[in-house]
């Protein structure tokens, strides 16, 4: 149908003329109104009420609250989650992502990706680090320590240095960080250092207390996956402004909750299409098996949403390994499947070992029905009990009836079923 | 001018004579196939095809009227 082609060709346009610039650390309350109306708590993934969330939401829940002083502990704040007292929504209907757990709530610092082209912003948090941390359902008094500092500390100094610095172009870093073996999902290491040393001189300059700017410089530069939060506000920056184009099959949102996978698709505007989430398959730390393991979770997938994470794993052989993909020679071999399924390539974030492919652009849910293959994503794995951290790291397929209820209720939508 | 029909077999274009020339194989669908002539030193070159939709043919229609 030439009109599905023609949407989807601008729903590919508006993605690749994106122009996503980090342009400041501000308190969420002061851009997402919703906040501060209510005991708001938004989350990872599509809709979801208290009683379906799986154990490290609940944990991320019954700590958030406790951080914004709705409850007096983590038994009071799980009571008054269950009596309804809290009010749950999804970050994407919020122009916000997190990953995991996903909390965002009113108090917390969330970065600021503004979209030039397109004049949009979209949020996330700043990444924890590794260990114990609420993204991953932590919640004892060292994650709540962490958070303050955050909020108080690091917030105010990266706020002030992003300013110093006029904005921090992110095309540029993803596209350098593709040629160095990121694929901005479970790697992110060169984007991470090349972050760092875009603000460090800002930081500098800024700063009036130096113990606070060594503190703020070893925290980011000893987190590999400080760059992840980054590259999601990135992605949701680049794909809301692709939202309601009308006959567009590209979707616009993949994301989960830890118990149901949702997308969107743009020509279906704001309606999510969900089944239940898949259990990554893996490689486990010492100690941990799948047994441990909690099923798919976080807004993380708006990475592969713009072709990133699985979809550029040619980009990142050794990625591969830590996700129990197969072989490094493999990696190219994810790549090109999810293109079978994207409209388009990226021709300015390119993958040298594969001869400057860019990476797949625009998931079209009428080729991943046709070719039957769902979408790969690259994730992290959480214990399934709150509190314990990251057990793993693994590669998931995004449910096949996500896509096919999508193709049914969009070809309603279109007149021809 | 030659009046038989251009698909009839002779006995120099019949079946028999298919076997008793080096063949140019593709085989679609299941790799399977393949391997096995390779295994047996056929030259043989294996096309990844599936049926659209995994074969349901309700999707098939639908992604048929909507132009995949």
């Amino acid at each position: 149908m030439e009109r599905i082609e023609l949407a989807n060709q601008k729903a590919v346009e508006t993605m690749l003329a994106g122009d996503p610039v980090l342009v400041d650390v501000v308190t969420a309350g002061d851009v997402i109104p919703a906040l501060t109306e209510a005991k708001l708590i938004l989350h990872a993934g599509p809709p979801i009420s208290w009683e379906r969330m799986c154990g490290p939401m609940q944990g991320a829940v019954a700590g958030i609250a406790v951080f914004e002083g709705w409850a007096t502990d983590l038994d009071d704040a799980t009571k008054k989650a269950a009596s309804g007292e809290f009010e749950f929504q999804p970050n994407h209907h919020h122009s916000a992502v997190g990953p995991m757990t996903g909390m965002t709530t009113r108090s917390q610092p969330v970065m600021v990706v503004l979209n030039r082209t397109s004049g949009n912003h979209a949020y996330c948090c700043i990444n924890e680090g590794l260990g114990k941390v609420m993204r991953f359902g932590g919640n004892d008094a060292s994650v709540l320590q962490r958070l303050a500092w955050l909020k108080d500390a690091l917030a105010p100094l990266m706020s002030a240095a992003i300013k110093h610095s006029e904005g921090i172009n992110l095309k540029n870093i993803v596209a350098r960080g593709l040629t160095m073996g990121d694929e901005m999902h479970q790697r992110n290491v060169a984007c991470s250092g090349l972050l760092l040393r875009e603000l460090a001189p800002h930081m500098a300059a800024v700063s009036t207390d130096s113990k606070l700017l060594s503190e703020a410089l070893r925290f980011m530069g000893s987190n590999d996956q400080f760059f992840l939060n980054v590259g999601m506000a990135t992605g949701k920056a680049i794909m809301d402004p692709v939202r309601d184009i009308a006959h567009s099959t590209v979707v616009t949102a993949m994301s989960r909750n830890g118990t149901d996978f949702g997308i969107r698709v743009s020509g279906l505007g704001d309606q999510w299409f969900t089944a239940p989430v898949e259990m990554p398959e893996g490689l486990y730390f010492p100690g941990f098996s799948e047994a441990d393991a909690n099923p798919d979770m976080g807004d993380s997938t708006i990475v592969e949403t713009i072709g990133l994470g699985g979809f550029a794993m040619g980009a990142s052989p050794a990625v591969a390994g830590f996700v129990g993909a197969g072989a490094a020679s493999d990696a190219a071999i994810f790549t090109k499947d999810m293109s079978e399924i994207c409209c388009a390539e990226n021709p300015e974030w390119s993958i040298p070992g594969m001869d400057y492919l860019g990476v797949p652009t625009g998931i079209d849910i009428r080729r991943v029905v046709d070719v039957g293959v769902a979408p790969t994503i690259n994730t992290g794995i959480a214990h399934k009990k709150p509190g314990i951290g990251q057990v793993g790291a693994g590669v998931v397929r995004a449910p096949m009836r996500c896509f096919t209820d999508a193709l049914r209720a969009f070809a309603v939508k279109e007149g021809v079923a | 001018m030659d009046k038989s029909p251009p698909h009839e077999s002779s006995p120099e274009s019949g079946p028999r004579a298919l076997f008793e020339q080096s063949l140019d194989i593709i085989s679609v669908g299941l790799e399977g196939f393949a391997d096995e002539l390779s295994s047996q030193q056929v030259q043989v070159t294996h096309l990844d095809w599936r049926p659209p939709a995994e074969g349901d043919p309700e999707l098939a229609d639908l992604l048929s009227k909507l132009g995949s």
